[in-house]
């Protein structure tokens, strides 16, 4: 029996695909499984190959295999763009009356279950349920209790009405049925089913949900991919704790109206992807020159220029470390799982308004638009902690103010950090200027005052470094001679890169901060190879770590639009570890 | 602070740097006298201003206040706002801060409606880096930029506004500071956005719209029959290029601000200690 199942529904974009692939992770999920989803799609609304990929087991899994179990094919092409995946036995539910199936043959070896799915769909109320025909077939095909399937299609098309539910319930069945008296294969799956409780969410949701749990209140953002999950998920959700979402006409707009909101005193986020930054980064000098608070979250793809908007990519780094004129200090978080955005958009708030400072917080697509389930105790909201820094009231505002009166919004303290005083607050009125500006926030070009408010930024950094925990997360054998460096997504596939080397020990360091960043060295000293992971051409973590710890490393990359999987990880380590043995 | 603040609250320490007999001073006079007389404190003000000329103001003045990048001052004033509805804000710019670099803002920010005040300080030239036409500069305007005249025709930043949704327009002159502090004060107590283009002359750089020839062509609509409150006839002023109209061009007496249709009501800046109440049923919703 596989325990490790992997499923797909391809077709053409506006066939429902990401609707149905989201429905049966969603009833895997319910069942007590874990799930791990990956979409195959292309830039455009209609037409063109689209894919979502399900893998399913009772651990947790964290990244794609090359394998595909079982596939619903709306399209031929869908069995072609599939065929390396593909395997003897692979089952592949089609519909053989679509002209969309043309002259379909399946390959040797596997099965091909021919499912009229228009017509059965049609059966149960409308061909638009032809997918769920399909479902149906596949609980069949995997002995997965289509019970389950009841539930997701409930939450699924619940709010529209009972007929609705009732007709899909009814479109699984006769999929499930037809498949049970015109096939008696022996199909090699039971999918078994727990009582655990998971939830199942993405990358871009898990940020939205740790936005309003950091008391975020205010949002701006332009649409782009794959971003605008993010401003989608929070729209309708943050109203009911008190914010609002704004649209902005263009992300120059998103910037500048989050910088307001900040100022006013609120949590205020912005995000967008690649191009945006570039459009942002006028005003990203300001709010870093100004100090404010604000989170900045860039999804990112491929590039440069508009790139590939739907492929993976983790090519900004330089931009989201360097970008911008000027000196100016900044954060780079950049989380490495689902799980890990939630809690790393909490600490960048924290960190956005201790330090007050503008704070990247940077996921990739493939954590941004990939589904996982994680036990719920992940997303604990009783954890989170609320850190404002360095916020003066009424009360205490008189310590800020000069001989005059004035209040001192960029006082050169010594820890770097000023006094903030929310606009309402009496006596705390003040201007601040994107100029080069004095303790008062007025504009100045006085040679000691330029220097000591230049210093002043950069103490805040070092601040930081002293207070803060920035450590990498660690997995494999600490005593490795291999040592594999990471940042973003990537994390999941090298773990099970890590479990299919039997014969080499890994230790594998993951890296959530970019800047300020753990130090390295001793790591890199230790080992003898050191392989640094990243979904760019140039390795540009690479090279940061070889900056850090004066130490040549190996860059492993991969820039093809497709994230790692697994299997060519795992042959990068074996490659990288038989070079440096020295031959028998 | 008291309650009752006197414009000179809202004057700083600062000297402005402003060209002696530039119409700035008048236009910042004013808009400091309506803040005070429409019962504002400098300490529940915010300014936003961007740059040029113009956006020196926030130097000037006392408030809680933000001097931004060019064209942007907009939306950094409608983020502001949104955050915290009970602050008075004021967005200062220029034509060429507002009407070219920052035209797409003002145009969206006209659309939302957002409740505050935007006082544009028109002197139909681009001032601190020294004469270049602007986007208000009149066709065959001569600069140094443009040699022979500008071959474009003016934008018209009222006409703009009407035709996006403005629901507050209107035009004044700085140098007739009672009737330019009347406009900016209706403004602040319109609810929604306030827009006020105020010709105010740059008297180094501009030798054709001078004080001279605003005071010889401008007619106030209050001595005309015009009914503010008609699209039709604020249209046909507004479209009027032979002559200088100023006052409240037009008014739409239904506006309901972005705030209020999207429920916005108090400060964002109060958050609790932990996640919100009710942050637990985000994660159930992916159950």
């Amino acid at each position: 029996m596989h325990e490790d199942l992997n499923w797909a529904i391809g077709g053409e974009a506006g066939d429902g695909i990401d609707s149905t692939g989201k429905i049966f992770a969603r009833a895997l999920s319910r069942a007590g499984r874990h799930v791990y989803t990956s979409k195959d799609f292309a830039s455009r609304i209609r037409g063109g190959y689209t894919a979502y990929k399900v893998r399913t087991a009772v651990e947790q899994v964290g990244s794609v295999v090359d394998r595909l179990d079982v596939l619903i094919a709306l399209t031929e092409r869908t069995i072609d763009e599939n065929l390396d995946e593909l395997h003897e036995g692979s089952v592949i539910i089609y519909d053989g009356e679509q002209a969309t199936m043309g002259d379909v043959e399946i390959p040797e070896g596997m099965i091909g279950l021919d499912v009229p799915l228009q017509r059965l769909a049609e059966d149960a109320g409308g061909s638009i349920m032809r997918n769920v025909v399909a479902l149906g077939a596949a609980c069949e095909v995997t002995a997965f209790p289509i019970e389950n399937l009841d539930e997701a299609l409930e939450k699924r098309f619940g709010d529209k009405g009972r007929a609705i539910v009732e007709n899909n319930r009814d479109a699984a069945r006769l999929g499930r049925e037809y498949v049970r008296e015109n096939y008696d294969h022996e199909f090699p799956y039971d999918l078994e089913t727990t009582d655990e409780d998971y939830v199942l969410l993405n990358g871009d949701e898990a940020i939205g949900m740790g936005a309003i749990a950091a008391g975020c209140r205010f949002y701006a953002g332009y649409p782009i991919t794959p971003a605008t999950d993010i401003m989608e998920y929070l729209t309708g959700r943050i109203e009911q704790f008190g914010g609002a979402v704004v649209q902005a006409e263009d992300e120059l707009a998103a910037i500048n109206l989050a910088l307001g909101a900040a100022r006013a005193g609120a949590r205020a986020m912005t995000g967008t992807s690649g191009p945006g930054i570039d459009l942002m980064s006028e005003t990203f000098g300001l709010v870093a020159t100004t100090e404010t608070p604000l989170v900045i979250a860039n999804v990112m793809r491929s590039g440069p220029s508009t790139g590939m908007p739907t492929k993976q990519g983790q090519e900004d780094l330089n931009a989201m470390l360097y970008g911008g004129h000027g000196e100016i200090p900044r954060f780079v978080l950049a989380p490495t799982s689902i799980s890990e955005c939630f809690h790393r958009t909490i600490e960048a708030f924290n960190l956005a308004e201790k330090y007050q400072l503008p704070v990247y917080l940077t996921a990739d697509l493939s954590l941004a638009v990939t589904e996982r389930t994680y036990d719920p105790g992940e997303f604990d909201m009783d954890d989170v902690e609320i850190e404002r820094g360095k916020v003066v009231d009424e009360s205490d505002v008189e310590e800020w103010l000069d001989e005059e009166g004035r209040f001192r919004a960029h006082a050169a303290t010594e820890d770097g950090v000023s006094p903030r005083a929310f606009p309402g607050t009496a006596d705390g009125a003040h201007m601040t200027t994107g100029l080069e500006h004095d303790e008062l926030g007025r504009r100045t070009e006085d040679e000691d005052v330029r220097v000591e408010q230049v210093q002043k930024r950069r103490r805040k950094v070092e601040t930081a470094r002293e207070r803060e925990d920035f450590e990498p997360r660690e997995f494999g054998d600490p005593d490795a001679d291999t040592l594999v460096l990471t940042w973003g997504s990537n994390e999941g596939a090298i773990r099970e890169a890590m479990a299919q080397l039997e014969s080499v020990s890994v230790r594998l360091l993951s890296v959530p901060y970019l800047f300020p960043r753990p130090d390295l060295t001793d790591a890199v000293e230790a080992a003898e190879d050191v392989l640094v992971v990243e979904a760019n051409a140039t390795g540009q973590f690479a090279d940061l770590v070889e900056q850090d710890t004066l130490q040549r490393v190996q860059s492993v990359t991969k820039y093809t639009g497709v994230r790692f999987k697994a299997d060519e990880l795992a042959e990068a380590i074996r490659d990288a570890v038989a070079k440096t043995e020295v031959p028998q | 602070m008291s309650s009752d603040a006197h414009f000179t609250d809202f004057k700083s320490d600062k000297q402005p740097t402003w060209c002696p007999g530039c119409g700035d001073f008048g236009t910042m006079n004013g808009m400091m006298k309506a803040l005070a007389e429409t019962g504002n404190r400098p300490d529940e003000t915010f300014l936003v201003a961007g740059i040029g000329c113009s956006g020196k103001i926030g130097t000037y003045m006392h408030s809680y206040a933000l001097h931004g990048v060019h064209g942007r001052a907009l939306p950094v004033g409608t983020g502001v706002k949104l955050a915290n509805p009970d602050l008075e804000v004021m967005v200062a710019g220029g034509d060429g801060d507002g009407y070219s670099i920052g035209v797409g803002h003002f145009i969206h920010a006209v659309r939302r409606n957002v409740d505050m005040t935007y006082v544009v300080m028109d002197n139909r030239i681009y001032g601190l880096t020294k004469g270049q036409a602007s986007p208000t500069s009149r066709k065959d305007f001569e600069t140094s930029t443009s040699p022979e005249g500008t071959n474009v025709p003016p934008v018209n930043p009222k006409a703009l506004a009407l035709s996006a949704g403005g629901t507050f327009i209107a035009q004044s002159f700085s140098s007739d500071s009672q009737r330019h502090t009347e406009l900016v004060k209706q403004a602040i107590e319109h609810d929604g956005f306030g827009f006020v283009n105020v010709y105010s002359p740059c008297v180094t750089f501009n030798d054709v719209d001078t004080y001279d020839y605003f005071r010889d062509s401008i007619v106030d609509v209050e001595d005309i029959d015009h009914d503010p409150g008609s699209f039709d006839q604020a249209k046909d002023r507004i479209l009027d290029s032979e002559k200088e109209h100023i006052g409240v061009l037009y008014r739409d007496e239904d506006s309901v601000p972005y705030g209020e249709r999207e429920g916005i009501e108090g400060s964002m800046a109060e958050i609790p200690d932990g996640a919100p109440d009710g942050a637990t049923d985000l994660v159930r919703e992916f159950y």
